[in-house]
């Protein structure tokens, strides 16, 4: 079982070179069933390894399996080695089963493209990237997976190479997460000096013993992690590149801008926890950044008229849930949503993804209309993601996973009131803009009709897609509907639970409000969006939209402060001004050459009189010795 | 015989030395150099007779001999160099006569 | 014994391929090609004997030269060497082949100055008396400017001359302080001699010291290149042929690195440890500098050339960390930028050599054209970035956490070239393969030749990254000689190995280990 975990990364590993090295030869159907089929058997095997973790009746319940020794040079030690726990489980599964699903949907996407072969190497490259960042058992490796998930982004996002402006979108995402990177890879530094070790489980064990709570060190090496993972997660300050990174083919913002690679950060805190537990002023910034993100990416997606682009404010929006829920301790609700919010948005990019392709490629939803009954199939599809991303009570799987992590957000002892209320006006936008995408795309007036009926290959994972976003929510129920804990039972065995506040049982009621507030949503968005009274008219060309359409602004303020002043230094100097002194050298040898060629200028008298003047100063100095 | 000082008759070959040296710096025609190098040979010559006289010795004339058939020599082979200036040049001025300076192109 | 042969096989292959131009232009290539061929071989048996530690060296030989002045020819390998050694035989084999069929003109003499260099190369990297190590330093001088000042491009003949200057003028630096170091070990200890050995532990009095390490300085800042001695680099790699970009960017820088390691830090233990700050900082600037100018330019080949300029800041910041994980990351630099940056050189080679022009802004969208060319420039411009997997990434990781443990500031400020190298890197790929296409040229994709230039360099820059370990266990003996040599004579420095690094109250993190 222990070599099975070695093998899971490295099939799609294969396949990437597989398809690199032969692509030109295979045939479409060839290359798209084996960059697909590789992340399948990467499933089927996670799947196989889940059901022996949660059957192994022995105390420890990981696999690990060591590869070989990567670096060992003076005392530094990093091996090339793998650990599946129950949290890593719960990530590979996403990624390779929703994964799959994806490449699935890309055969049949990515049909007609020229690329085909150079797309799915460039998603398997990622899929391995991500598999390695969850299954690194030290920090170093998960590093090297981190960054291959930034390259694998950058790759896809400027897919469509010969526009220029993907091009530009890709260059902003791995700039801005390298950012973050960087800020991340001091922190590694830091650990290292202090404990000796890359592997993660040691460094918590000794930081748990060695830090005290609240110590400076523990806190600038948290946050430093944290600028890490903010990074990746696009969450405050750093969350400018991923709405952006909608330049990429719709799978690519499915799988890796949605499923995977912008929860990465999330993986990273819920893995390092001890490092964050030891520094609660950082968990509390957690807190705080997931609040002002999901408040901010909400009252932005509001805004927007691409379809994509609703759909990244969107994640951008449901990660800050789940930071939220990380920054309050609630570390298994936390997963629970990642783990949903992967179904779901999934879903919702692969859909609207459909439509895009169906519509000969247009993004703008005001463009769109009447789908309703020109697609049924994406229609229904489409709004069971919806419904599940605005939490529908009780029969989506998105209520139960925002549901636990609201009531965290008041209950834990690290949670108050103003996170809980933060939460619930999030709700409130995300089912208002959930349901504006839906009526203004799929009810109303046809504008753009579909040129075409999407295949099996598309829909299918829509299909299944939708299933697990409504019935996925059933292993975690909250106490007040059955109580049923498997979920974060499987978490706890690996991260530590939430502590709540002493408190009575309330969580009903906050099920209620949050339930209520969904449904308001809704209608409202009912009333304005399909109703259209005139005053969203004059709304909509409001300057109030406009600021909530560029993102609250942020793009302007880094092109002003960081990416304006960084061109100017570097053109100014672009002829190097140390070469001065080699010019001036150079212009003094001159110089000199040209004084000294005054005292030839072939004139005769010239000449005597220097003989002269010379023999003069020459007996001068006889007669004077 | 006027006994004139030592002194006094050198300064007189001084003074004449000087006037071929200043003659060579300021002509300009190629024929008065000349004749200037001439007037410094001769203020040299006279020294060497001033100085024979002095200490008595024919050594000085003899000497003088020698400058004389130098300077013969040496103004035939200077004569013969003007006249291809000359031919080269068409004029005697020196000045004209400077492709040996350094053109800074 | 061995090492004087592969010297003197590499001198004579130099002098047939002159004769053999004048037959034809196949036979230099050939001829170079076999030379170094044998010399690589002769150097990999040594590859798996295990190198003994202490002051012992693999190989050691001596001999008599004129001995009324101390001068002997001494010749020793050692892991560092034998590594440079390994790295020099497979660039230069690598370059006669992309010379192949971009040098057409004199092409016996090209390979007579190609072979020249290398053997001045080879003869820097195993000299252990001064005045020979002086001797081959010159050596790789002139045949290296007539390499830039015939086969190069328009502005050749100033790069050459610029080459030239510099380095003649640092390495006269150089020699004054070799003959001060002469005659100051002849008067302390009476024996007047040029030997490395011999003269390890020379008493100097600290102002002396800080002399004659400056003169060597000055030679090993300005060949490493250390910004504000760098000028003559992006010059001369811009306007050298290929070949000659190569052997410069991955086999001349390293000289410099290469004697820091072997002479100022063992020779002048206690006047570098003062310089160290100066150095790590110089270090700093050169990497941020030079990424900063990366990024501006539009030429191709000085872009390059200017990342070389900051890739090299991470080596002088690392050997004045003064510990042995930075060492074992400066050796892995070492290797590692000359491969990855040799290959964006060859890179750029190939595309001048189809589209003759080296203006990035006449480029664009060329991966449709040549995708194989496309996905190697993406694979070096990665591990320019320092990618993990590749091995440019295992040398900076090493490098900055040994400053970090020697500074923190520092190691700090240099992870902001992280950043900066993203910039210039993607800026590459940006202009070069992707986005409209500035100009419709027509080009081919990459012959065979060419094909396995790049994939060999590909599977050694991935090797690197993935298994980095036998490079360690070649070069560790060799640098704890170096560390060794270095601290017996200085304070001794208390390695934070493993243990906690304790932060004052007021959390002041300027420096965590003493004394500078």
């Amino acid at each position: 079982m222990n070599t099975i975990i070695a093998i899971i990364p490295a099939l799609p590993f294969i396949s990437f070179l597989i398809l690199v090295l032969f692509g030109g030869k295979l045939s479409r159907r060839a290359s798209g069933w084996i960059g697909a089929g590789s992340v399948g058997i990467a499933a089927l095997l996670t799947i196989i390894t889940g059901i022996s973790l949660l059957n192994s009746v022995t105390g420890e319940k990981y696999y690990t399996i060591i590869l070989w020794k990567w670096i060992h040079a003076a005392n530094l030690n990093a091996e090339i080695a793998f650990r599946l726990d129950s949290l890593s489980l719960i990530f590979c599964f996403v990624i390779t089963f929703v994964g799959f699903l994806i490449h699935i949907y890309s055969i049949g996407f990515m049909e007609k493209d020229e690329g085909f072969t150079r797309f799915f190497a460039y998603m398997n490259l990622f899929v391995c990237s991500m598999l390695i960042l969850v299954l690194a058992d030290n920090i170093l490796l998960m590093y090297l997976g981190w960054e291959g998930v930034g390259l694998c982004s950058y790759l896809l996002i400027g897919f469509w190479y010969k526009e220029p402006e993907n091009g530009t979108a890709a260059r902003k995402a791995f700039i801005i997460t390298r950012i973050g990177d960087t800020a991340m890879i001091i922190g590694i530094f830091i650990l290292f000096v202090s404990f000796g070790t890359f592997n993660i489980q040691d460094i918590m064990q000794l930081a748990q013993a060695k830090w005290a709570v609240g110590s400076s060190i523990a806190v600038i090496t948290a946050a430093l992690l944290l600028g890490g993972a903010l990074g990746k997660s696009a969450q405050l300050p750093l969350q400018t590149w991923l709405p952006d990174a909608m330049a990429g083919p719709s799978p690519v913002s499915a799988l890796i801008h949605a499923a995977t690679m912008v929860t990465a950060g999330v993986y990273l805190i819920a893995r390092t926890n001890v490092l964050f537990s030891l520094a609660p002023a950082v968990q509390t910034v957690i807190a705080i950044i997931g609040a002002l993100t999901l408040l901010i990416a909400g009252f932005s997606a509001l805004a927007q008229h691409d379809l994509k682009r609703i759909l990244a404010y969107s994640t951008i929006s449901q990660i800050g849930y789940m930071f939220l829920a990380l920054g309050v301790g609630a570390y298994s609700a936390a997963i629970f949503h990642f783990m949903i919010h992967a179904f779901f948005k999934a879903l919702l990019f692969l859909a609207a993804g459909v439509i895009i392709l169906v519509l000969n490629e247009e993004h703008d939803i005001f463009k769109m209309g009447g789908l309703r009954k020109k697609m049924p199939a994406v229609f229904w599809t489409f709004l069971i993601g919806s419904a599940s991303l605005s939490a529908l009570p009780l029969v989506t799987a998105g209520f139960y996973s925002k549901d636990a992590i609201l009531w965290f957000s008041y209950s834990s002892i690290n949670g108050s009131i103003i996170l809980w209320m933060a939460g619930v006006m999030g709700a409130f936008l995300t089912a208002l803009y959930s349901f504006r995408m839906i009526f203004i795309t799929f009810f109303g007036k046809t504008n753009t009709e579909p040129s075409f009926k999407a295949g099996i290959l598309m829909t299918a994972p829509l299909l299944i897609l939708a299933v697990l976003s409504l019935f996925g929510g059933f292993v975690e129920l909250p106490a007040s509907l059955g109580s049923v804990h498997l979920f974060s039972g499987l978490v706890n065995q690996v991260l530590p639970g939430v502590v709540i506040k002493n408190i009575e049982n309330m969580e009903w009621l906050f099920q209620l409000i949050s339930g209520v507030i969904a449904l308001s949503g809704i209608y409202l968005a009912y009333r304005f969006y399909y109703r259209k009274p005139a005053y969203m008219e004059t709304f909509k060309n409001s300057r109030l939209n406009h600021f909530f359409e560029k993102g609250f602004e942020f793009d302007k303020v880094y092109d002003t402060v960081f990416v304006k002043p960084v061109v100017w230094l570097a053109e100014t100097d672009k002829k190097d001004f140390f070469d001065q002194l080699n010019i001036s050298i150079a212009k003094l040898a001159l110089l000199g050459n040209r004084v000294m060629s005054l005292t030839e200028n072939g004139k005769l008298r010239w000449y005597l009189l220097s003989f002269a003047i010379g023999i003069a100063l020459i007996l001068t100095l006889m007669m004077t010795q | 015989m006027l006994t004139v000082p030592v002194e006094t008759q050198i300064l007189f070959a001084g003074i004449l030395f000087f006037i071929g040296l200043v003659g060579l710096l300021v002509r300009r025609n190629l024929v008065f150099m000349l004749m200037s190098i001439e007037i410094m040979f001769n203020s040299a010559g006279l020294v060497f007779i001033i100085a024979a006289r002095h200490w008595d010795q024919p050594d000085g004339q003899v000497m003088f001999i020698f400058i004389l058939a130098v300077t013969a020599v040496e103004v035939a082979i200077g004569l013969a160099l003007i006249l291809q200036v000359y031919h080269h040049f068409k004029t005697l001025d020196v000045d004209a006569i400077n492709k040996l300076k350094d053109d800074n192109s | 014994m061995i090492l004087v042969y592969i010297i003197v096989i590499l001198l004579a292959g130099a002098f047939l391929a002159w004769i053999s131009g004048n037959l034809s232009q196949v036979w230099p290539r050939i001829i170079s090609l076999i030379t170094l061929s044998i010399d690589l071989l002769l150097i990999i048996t040594y590859l798996t004997q295990p190198t003994p530690f202490s002051s012992k060296w693999m190989i050691d030989i001596q001999y008599d030269w004129i001995t009324q002045f101390g001068i002997g020819i001494h010749f020793a390998l050692d892991g560092l060497s034998l590594l440079m050694l390994l790295l020099t035989f497979v660039l230069g084999i690598i370059s006669v082949l992309i010379s192949w069929k971009e040098i057409n003109v004199k092409v016996g003499f090209f390979h007579f100055n190609l072979l020249l260099i290398l053997a001045g190369i080879v003869g820097v990297f195993l000299s252990l008396d001064l005045f020979l190590f002086y001797f081959f330093w010159e050596l790789m001088l002139v045949p290296m400017y007539f390499l830039i000042g015939i086969w190069g491009h328009e502005n050749r003949t100033k790069a050459a001359y610029k080459f030239f200057l510099y380095t003649q003028a640092s390495g006269l630096l150089m020699f004054i302080s070799i003959i001060a170091l002469y005659f100051v070990h002849g008067n302390s200890t009476g024996i007047f001699t040029f030997d490395y050995i011999q003269l390890l532990g020379t008493h100097m009095a600290p102002s002396t010291a800080m002399l004659i390490m400056t003169g060597f300085l000055a030679a090993f800042l300005v060949k490493l290149p250390v910004v504000p001695l760098h000028n003559w680099l992006p010059d001369a790699h811009s306007e050298a042929p290929t070949a000659g970009s190569l052997i410069l960017a991955a086999l001349l820088l390293k000289t410099g690195a290469y004697g820091l390691f072997r002479f100022i830090v063992p020779l002048f233990p206690a006047a570098s440890v003062t310089f160290a700050p100066i150095g790590m900082a110089l270090g700093v600037i050169g990497i941020l500098y030079g990424a900063k100018l990366a990024f501006a330019q539009t030429d191709l080949k000085r872009l390059i050339a200017y990342t070389s300029v900051s890739h090299m800041g991470f080596v002088i910041l690392g050997i004045f960390s003064f510990n042995e994980l930075a060492y074992q990351g400066v050796v892995m630099q070492m290797i590692a930028h000359g491969i990855s940056t040799g290959a964006l050189f060859i890179m750029a080679g190939q595309l001048t050599e189809r589209i003759h022009t080296r203006d990035i802004t006449q480029m664009g969208g060329l991966w449709e054209k040549a995708p194989f060319m496309g996905a190697i420039g993406l694979i070096f411009s990665m591990a320019s970035l320092g990618l993990p997997g590749l091995g440019n990434f295992i040398a900076e990781l090493l490098i900055l956490t040994g400053a970090f443990k020697a500074s923190i500031i520092m190691s700090v400020l240099a992870c902001l070239g992280l950043i900066a190298a993203t910039l210039y890197s993607l800026r590459i790929m940006q202009k070069v393969f992707y986005g409209k296409k500035n100009n419709d040229w027509k080009m081919n994709d990459l012959s065979l030749r060419e094909k396995i230039i790049s994939i060999t360099l590909v599977i050694i820059i991935a090797g690197l990254g993935f298994y980095p370990q036998p490079v360690f266990d070649i070069a560790k003996p060799a640098l704890l000689k170096t560390l060794e040599q270095h601290t017996d004579k200085t304070v001794q420095q208390k390695e934070p190995v493993g243990e906690e690094f304790k932060l004052k109250s007021n959390t002041s993190l300027y420096k965590i280990s003493n004394p500078l």
